[in-house]
């Protein structure tokens, strides 16, 4: 086991190094010089050449990148330019908002998917397996913030059930903190779930065709034993999966419903510093999503191996 | 049920393309034409949809919105057909080049898709063209990712063998024998690519860094009347349902040429 994730970490290496380096290669793409977008036309040559100065761009584009991966390697993202403040802090700062949101996200989607695509799969071919994979699909086409809105304007504007945006920390309240997640974090679900339930309802209606289900079956289990003791841990792997992309997709999806929601997390400090191009903020964050994304997917791939002995000895 | 859910997609695609492609003839008021004193109209007969905070004819401006939502669609489509096509038929056939290309795509891949398209098109500034862009480096390495899949499985065909015993040339074997027969995954994918690219246009456009006013698309026609939500809900619920019927139109259509086409990858 240990051998497996040692091996998987090294393969991880030279991706996380290509990361670093497009994150950072973000300003290059600036069409023209990239001070120049943080000064007004009538910019004196000196300003220009202060600005240059200061984001490192007057230097070879070989010294750039040595002393950016030196500041990564020691955990320094940069200076923000607007914000007064060090990436890094910001990012850490804004941390607990995306962590609530995507993890509540993620035990919603997780819970709420499995148990729709489950459902779906024991009474296959029924009114509620039609139902269940109508619901999924129109889930999976219906833009998140667009929900989001119309969500905000049923349960906050309308109804008053909840509030609209001011996110309270679960360390203050726990109440509190339901109240303002909630909402956010059933949108963010609501697109994802659609995947999660496509994917168990055919992971388990390939297991449930098996052999020994039926052996399980005609020796007199019943019925939801058979599902949850034989056929549930067998489908396990691509559930598995589909629930590692989806982690991927909700990183993203968060991003964007911060923003619809007004949440003060990682998604909206990266808007902010997209739409104010402070870039110090958006290489920092681009790099720090990215490598949370690949922690993810090394997670995943170590829990493959948890569950299927055999992806081990491969 | 199949059969019939691939009708209902074939028949939601062809009519929203035919509305945009008709878009002229179609739309009952000019997009673009603010009229104050029918500022925030409810829906009613002359305006089916309702007027925005300009006074512009919302079902007019859904229908023109369409089609350069459409039109972005359709170009994300074919330059990750094309560029996606190129980088797996390049990684699966020539496996020298198969590691570096694959794990470039690995990296591109590690940014959640939809930040990757935000920070590309803002940084490139907000633009029909720029959008496709972004929208295209975001989806091609998935897409590059699938065709080298089945590239890897078709070469090994004894009919690919039998051809380079013929004396075929390596070009030849790559195009007229190895991507014809791994293209059924790549057409599947792109229909999704067409409905992702719809999606994420509309993100965009909430965000800001979409096709900039006042040309409509889906996305910035809600951006632009989201302080309003109170007062006209019509202006949110029209837009976001004609990306609804469009999106969910071409996932019908991609899940049914999915059975049709590849049945391993039933879902």
């Amino acid at each position: 086991m240990a051998r497996f994730i040692v091996r998987r970490l090294l393969i991880a290496i030279p991706v996380l190094l290509l990361v670093s380096l497009m994150s950072f290669a973000v300003i290059w793409l600036v069409p023209g010089d990239p001070a120049s977008v943080f000064l007004d036309a009538g910019a004196t040559p000196e300003q220009l050449a202060q600005v240059r100065h200061r984001l490192g761009l007057d230097e070879p584009f070989y010294l750039q990148m040595i002393a950016w991966y030196g500041r990564i390697l020691h955990g320094d993202l940069g200076q923000s330019i607007l914000l007064n403040r060090g990436v890094a802090a910001a990012i850490v700062e804004r941390l607990p908002v995306t962590l609530s949101l995507t993890g509540l996200a993620l035990v919603f989607a997780s819970v709420m998917g499995v148990v729709a695509g489950l459902l779906a799969a024991m009474r296959h071919a029924s009114w509620t397996d039609q139902s269940i994979m109508v619901l999924a699909l129109v889930g999976l086409s219906v833009p998140e913030f667009w929900f989001g809105l119309m969500m905000i304007f049923a349960f906050a504007v309308r109804l008053h059930w909840f509030p609209a945006g001011d996110f309270v920390p679960l360390t203050q309240s726990f109440v509190g903190w339901w109240r303002s997640m909630a909402m956010p974090a059933f949108t963010l679900a609501a697109v994802q779930m659609g995947f999660i339930a496509r994917m168990t309802r055919s992971a388990m209606l390939e297991v449930l065709g098996q052999d020994f289900i039926r052996t399980a079956d005609s020796k007199g289990l019943p019925w939801s034993v058979v599902v949850t003791r034989h056929g549930l841990p067998n489908a396990l792997v691509p559930i598995l999966t589909v629930i590692g992309i989806v982690t991927g997709g909700l990183l993203g999806g968060a991003v964007v419903i911060e923003q619809v929601f007004s949440l003060p997390g990682v998604g909206r400090l990266v808007i902010g510093a997209v739409l104010s191009r402070d870039f110090p903020v958006i290489q920092g964050t681009l790099l720090f999503v990215a490598v949370i994304y690949l922690l993810i997917n090394l997670v995943v791939d170590v829990l493959y191996a948890v569950v299927d002995p055999r992806v081990r000895l491969e | 049920m199949h059969n019939r859910s691939f009708v209902l997609g074939v028949s939601l695609v062809l009519f929203v393309a035919l509305v945009a492609i008709f878009a002229d003839v179609l739309a009952p008021y000019d997009p673009l034409r603010s009229n104050f004193r029918t500022r925030f109209v409810a829906p009613n007969a002359e305006h089916w949809f309702g007027t925005d905070h300009f006074g512009r004819d919302l079902l007019s401006r859904v229908i023109y919105g369409g089609r350069v939502s459409l039109t972005i669609g359709f170009f994300v489509v074919l330059v990750t057909g094309i560029a996606g096509t190129a980088i797996g038929a390049i990684a699966g056939y020539f496996r020298r080049l198969d590691n570096p290309l694959m794990r470039l795509m690995d990296a591109l891949m590690a940014f959640p898709a939809i930040l990757l398209a935000i920070v590309i098109s803002a940084v490139l500034g907000a633009s029909i063209v720029n959008v496709v862009i972004a929208l295209s480096i975001a989806t091609s390495p998935h897409t590059a990712r699938i065709v080298r899949g089945s590239v890897l499985v078709v070469r090994e065909m004894e009919y690919v063998e039998a051809g380079r015993a013929l004396g075929a040339s390596e070009l030849r074997l790559l195009f007229g024998h190895v991507l014809i027969n791994a293209l059924a995954p790549l057409i599947v994918r792109l229909t999704y690519v067409f409905a992702i690219a719809i999606l994420a246009e509309a993100v965009l456009s909430y965000i800001g860094v979409g096709p900039p006013p006042p040309t409509p698309t889906f996305g910035n026609i809600i951006a632009g009347e989201r302080d309003f939500m109170e007062t006209a809900p019509w202006t949110m619920i029209f837009p976001g349902l004609a990306i609804v019927i469009s999106v969910l139109g071409l996932n019908l259509l991609g899940d049914g040429l999915r059975d049709v086409l590849d049945p391993r990858m039933k879902l």
